[in-house]
């Protein structure tokens, strides 16, 4: 059987592998779908749901869904968007996040879709939860009031025999993505700036070096997240 | 039968605020209260959070010199990430922190001028005032609000080019700054073309101070006795006794002219000053330890800073400098009209400045930040434009705040305007039945010479919202008026 299969992305004919997710296929053709939790070559585990795409009338994620052949997927639609920015209000929400005085402003991934959904006021009532900042590691701070639970620290950040870093503690509305405190101590510097990269808000702080980089020259100001994509 | 004035909302005083006026049964002024109502909160929500974050957080304090407060808090982290005491920064970090803050000190005082009170002057304090806004002065002296509109946004664009946008910008991190001045940026500022250029800001700043003399000179005893009264002054002075708005030594003077106050490190500040907290206000008062609550209060700002310092180190503000201390014959002013006056002075020294700074080249060294041995506590202090800003800040071992202290510019001048506002109560509504339009506005006027902070939100066309009742003893409403 061949490995070659046809499939359509909003009416465009992709022919593609295998195997592969139908976000991967996407980002190789250019086509944007937005994405929060996935994170290259991480396992994939759809806690974000940000990448939701319609086929045949139903609602996957696209960061787990293999393509197959003849599959017809619906992605930049009115709906889908609105579903997205839905994500976005509610991650928002959920927490406490204030743009203005957070050091990831601009390089912010949640902010950055946010511009691109136009989130103006979120549709949904704020909670105000309160959470705490762990600042007790020498390298980094764990701001709980931004994460978004997304795992990208967990699935990423290991030493060098494969242990994590980060994992999750409590359940329900306690859950909290948190640094194991023993672990914590051995962690490097760089180990500590690349959690601080790999999360895609402001939640995980590599210390005293906040707002080096000047307005003007971080990530999404002058380059908006997908606009270098299609849809 | 004893009656009570209120005005409110009073705004342009750090946000919501309110006068009330209490006036005997022969309608004679026997009290009146300035009222800060609104309460801010911020010394106690920046706890908790890493200190790098308060230079950023804490200027959200205000719209129009957020510049300040960002210096301000920068420099207390200086200290604490062992950057020294506010002068050991690369020569690069204090320039381009000074060009900041001189840009921010040309728009603010600009904005002051031209927008909020050149009304006053061109109308008159009685003046119609469907005329007496900024939309009045475009019609009656087109040149004069262009020159306002074009000099401010070249304040702007100086804070856009050095902290990275024209409002609540990120330039000054804890040690330093986070990127220097590229000679394309410099020429934009010192070449540009007319009329936003340098040589041309300086041009206009004096004819700024020409427009202002000769109304002084026509008005002399309306300009010289509204609202005066003898007060102590205090400023930041450098350490040669010149006016520096960036570091000094603490200095104050009384009203004779003799040191109260001098060669004081600011970082010792709480063993010289002591806040009073009423109950009628939320904004503190603010007075010198060893002279008391009664003789300790004083005047911070352009009036209070030319009266402290020795000289002004660029030529052209120097040499009006010098005609501004003949007026008085070297002692104090306290004529609180000319707080106009010495602000307009200081809109040229600091377009002098501006001028010099950009013409250095250290502006474009890469030497960006400095850091040593760190603190758990540090104090720092800048002239804002309103007058002395003091931030106050300690960590704990986590590099989290625990503690905030912040004592803004118009706080310190809470009593002055107190009795600003009883001086014009007196003379405007003493024995007076009902209340006219020129008496609130000559409320409005004694408050405005201050400059307080927030005036961004009300001052947008030249009006502030402002509701006056006359109750007497009974609560039975005499008069009421409102202007919105």
């Amino acid at each position: 059987m061949s490995n070659q299969i046809k499939i359509v992305i909003d009416g465009q004919e992709i022919i593609t592998e295998r195997g592969k997710t139908i976000v991967e296929v996407a980002r190789e053709n250019n086509i944007f779908i937005p994405t929060l939790c996935f994170f290259e070559g991480a396992e994939k585990k759809a806690n974000c749901r940000i990448c939701t795409i319609k086929i045949n009338n139903r609602m996957m994620t696209s960061c787990t869904t293999p393509v197959v052949d003849g599959m017809e997927i619906e992605n930049n639609t009115p709906e889908l968007n609105d579903i997205r920015k839905s994500i976005i209000e509610l991650l928002f929400v959920s927490g406490n996040h204030f743009c203005p005085a957070c050091e990831k402003s601009g390089n912010c991934e949640l902010q950055a879709l946010a511009y691109r959904y136009q989130m103006m006021v979120p549709r949904f009532p704020y909670w105000f939860p309160k959470k705490q900042i762990d600042a007790s590691n020498k390298k980094i701070i764990k701001e709980q009031n931004r994460c978004i639970a997304c795992k990208r620290c967990i699935k990423t950040i290991f030493d060098e025999k494969g242990r994590r870093y980060f994992a999750f503690k409590n359940r329900g509305q306690k859950l909290e993505v948190v640094l194991d405190q023993v672990m914590g101590k051995t962690m490097s510097d760089e180990i500590a700036k690349k959690a601080m990269e790999n999360c895609p808000v402001g939640s995980i702080l590599y210390r005293e070096t906040g707002f080096e980089v000047p307005i003007g020259e971080r990530k999404y100001e002058n380059e908006p997240i997908g606009s270098n994509l299609k849809g | 039968m004893s009656k009570k004035i209120t005005i409110e909302p009073v705004t342009r005083v750090e946000g919501h605020g309110k006068v009330t006026i209490f006036m005997d049964d022969k309608n004679n002024v026997t009290q009146s209260r300035l009222h800060i109502v609104e309460f801010r909160g911020f010394e106690r929500f920046v706890q908790g959070r890493p200190y790098w974050e308060a230079p950023v957080l804490v200027q959200r304090l205000c719209g129009i010199c957020p510049v300040s407060h960002h210096l301000a808090a920068a420099k207390a982290l200086d200290v604490i990430v062992g950057a020294g005491n506010g002068d050991g920064l690369t020569p690069v970090g204090e320039k381009m922190r000074r060009l900041m803050h001189y840009g921010q000190f040309f728009q603010s005082h600009v904005l002051h001028f031209f927008h909020l009170s050149s009304p006053d002057f061109l109308f008159g304090i009685d003046g119609d005032p469907l005329q007496r806004n900024i939309i009045g002065v475009a019609k009656a002296n087109k040149d004069l609000a262009v020159q306002g509109v074009m000099m401010r946004k070249f304040g702007q664009e100086i804070i856009r080019l050095t902290a990275g946008k024209k409002i609540h910008g990120t330039g000054a991190i804890p040690g330093g700054i986070n990127k220097n001045l590229t000679i394309a940026e410099r020429d934009e500022l010192l070449k540009g073309p007319d009329p936003l250029n340098a040589d041309k800001m300086v041009e206009w700043s004096q004819a700024a101070l020409e427009f202002f003399k000769n109304y002084h000179k026509a008005n002399r005893p309306q300009v010289d006795g509204f609202a005066a009264f003898p007060s102590n002054h205090l400023s930041l002075v450098r350490k040669d006794g010149a006016l520096d708005i960036y570091h000094g030594v603490l200095r104050a003077v009384d009203a004779e002219g003799n040191r109260i106050l001098d060669d004081v490190d600011y970082h010792e500040y709480d063993k010289y000053i002591e806040e009073e907290v009423r109950t009628w206000s939320y904004m503190k008062f603010p007075y010198l330890k060893h002279l008391g609550k009664e003789n300790g209060w004083y005047r911070v700002g352009p009036l209070a800073r030319l009266n402290t310092c020795d000289f002004i180190p660029t030529p052209l503000a120097q040499k009006e400098f010098e005609e501004f201390k003949a007026y008085t014959n070297g002692k104090p002013n306290n004529m609180t009209l000319h707080y106009h006056w010495a602000r307009l002075i200081e809109i040229l020294h600091s377009a002098e400045v501006i001028r010099d700074l950009l013409n250095d080249p250290d502006l474009q060294s890469d030497d960006l930040v400095v850091k040593g041995k760190k603190q758990y506590e540090g104090v720092g202090v800048i002239e804002a434009p309103r007058g002395t800003l003091f931030h106050h800040y300690k960590i704990d071992e986590n590099d989290l705040i625990t503690m905030a202290n912040l004592i803004v510019s118009t706080t310190h001048n809470n009593e002055p305007m107190n009795r600003a506002v009883n001086f014009t109560a007196n003379e405007y509504m003493g024995g007076q039945q009902n209340i006219t339009e020129p008496m609130m506005n000559a409320v409005e006027v004694a408050i405005r010479a201050y400059d307080p902070c927030l005036s961004c939100a009300t001052h947008a066309l030249g009006q502030m919202p402002l509701e006056m009742t006359l109750i007497g003893s009974d609560e039975q409403i005499l008069d009421y008026k409102i202007k919105d």
